[in-house]
């Protein structure tokens, strides 16, 4: 670093905050869209995995190796599947490790559905896939969205890693800070990908307490 | 599908052929460069969090500020911190580099040393103290075996994240075998980038497995098949 060189450039941040929106955006869409995929992947798994206890055990060993794989070596190993600069070289490996927080998850949730709650459910006539949608699957939100706080705070962390295979988002601020040798540009990339994180995790607390009124009204009760 | 053949093909080439295995561009020394960078950064992370988890477990104060501290380490970009401590730092940038390599692995070591003696059963504790047994005593003699299992899964988790992050920061001049990644996409050159991320992989693994052999080793035998998740 150039001892002329400030910290922090604060006109450089005000002069560029289109460009920083952009990249922000940019960054958002390829970490959430595999918590998404996740999800999809995940319900329907955890629902089998409930229902058929000899699935539980395998799915979730495969899922516990595929997190210990580092990122950037995974992200390399899909470059011949699915090409450099393709956001797919990003969003499956991102969706994968999203497994194996949201498999266990759902599972536990799920298996929370204590005995006299189901069996007043049967009791009341609701056949099993009622069963599941009424009252198996909104006593999981909870444990649900705790997993998928946790999986969208580490995809946010982790897409920037992604710039080094071409992937954009705010990523592009280390690497272009490491070329230039500018320190702003990335404290800025450091900054904006925690407060994405912070954000993405208010908002889920949110979603969470917007699903699960009963709890809300549980607590003042208690 | 005959492309992805010709990419592995190209890949095992790279890792059989017999001037990769030599010199200081050589797999053997790029991997002891990894493994030294790793015990490094392993090291100063656990002299910070294994104490710091014991003691908030222990006395139970702070577990709400350990918990938000984790949190939004967790959220740090790895390859930002290692391309800011490299920017910051004058001349050879390996020190400054694995600093923050050893700070993203605190997180996983403080909070399951944290959850662990947490967990610990008031009953056994009280217990303990009946039999006698100092604070120390406590801790050392029935909160620390009976949280093991915790603790070593977030021991295992910090040594694969290590493994892991110092990789990355080859981006920010760190040597080791992130090296092939970073100079093989440098250069187009694939079979290099494959067969690189092929070792990576290898060492997680190897690494998992370490972990997986110790706590058979040192577990207390009436505690396993409990918190069984690995």
């Amino acid at each position: 670093m150039s001892g002329g060189e400030p910290l922090i450039r604060w006109d450089w941040i005000g002069s560029h905050a289109g460009y920083l929106a952009g990249l922000a955006g940019r960054h958002l869409y390829l970490s959430l869209i595999p918590v998404v995929f996740g999800l999809i992947v995940s319900v329907p798994l955890g629902i089998a995995c409930t229902r058929w206890r000899w699935v539980y055990p395998p799915v979730l060993t495969s899922a516990n190796v595929l997190y210990s794989i580092p990122s950037l070596a995974l992200f390399l190993l899909f470059i011949p599947y699915t090409g450099l600069f393709s956001d797919l070289t990003l969003i499956i490996p991102l969706t994968l490790y999203t497994l194996s927080v949201l498999v266990p998850n759902v599972v536990d949730g799920l298996r929370q559905v204590s005995a006299p709650v189901s069996q007043a459910a049967t009791a009341m006539g609701f056949g099993r896939l009622r069963q599941l949608l009424q009252v198996e699957l909104p006593i999981a939100v909870p444990v649900v969205i705790a997993g998928v706080r946790i999986a969208t705070v580490s995809s946010i962390s982790l897409v920037s890693v992604g710039q080094l295979i071409g992937n954009g988002g705010l990523g592009v601020l280390f690497t272009d800070g490491q070329q230039r040798i500018f320190p702003t540009e990335v404290i800025v990339g450091i900054a904006l990908t925690v407060v994405l994180a912070f954000a993405a995790d208010a908002v889920l607390v949110t979603v969470q307490r917007l699903l699960t009124p009963w709890a809300r009204t549980g607590r003042a009760a208690a | 599908m005959n492309a992805l053949f010709n990419q592995i093909q190209s890949a095992w080439q790279w890792l059989s052929a017999a001037a990769h295995w030599q010199g200081p561009d050589g797999i053997p020394t790029r991997l002891l460069e990894h493994l030294e960078y790793s015990a490094f950064a392993l090291f100063f992370a656990i002299l910070v969090a294994l104490p710091l988890g014991l003691f908030v477990g222990h006395s139970g104060r702070g577990g709400f500020i350990v918990a938000s501290l984790a949190n939004s380490l967790r959220a740090l970009p790895t390859l930002g911190l290692v391309v800011l401590a490299a920017v910051l730092s004058t001349g050879d940038p390996t020190v400054p580099v694995l600093i923050p390599v050893a700070l993203l692995a605190v997180a996983p070591i403080l909070v399951n040393t944290y959850e662990g003696i947490r967990q610990v059963d008031p009953d056994l504790r009280d217990a303990a103290a009946g039999m006698g047994m100092n604070p120390w005593q406590v801790l050392l003699r029935a909160e620390i075996p009976v949280a093991l299992p915790l603790i070593l899964l977030g021991l295992r988790t910090a040594a694969i994240q290590v493994v892991a992050t110092a990789t990355v920061a080859a981006y920010a001049g760190l040597g080791g075998l992130g090296r092939y990644a970073i100079d093989g996409l440098a250069v187009s050159d694939y079979p290099q980038v494959v067969g690189g991320a092929v070792i990576v992989v290898l060492l997680a693994v190897v690494v998992q497995l370490l972990f997986v052999a110790l706590r058979r080793l040192v577990l207390s035998p009436g505690l396993r098949n409990s918190h069984d998740r690995s």
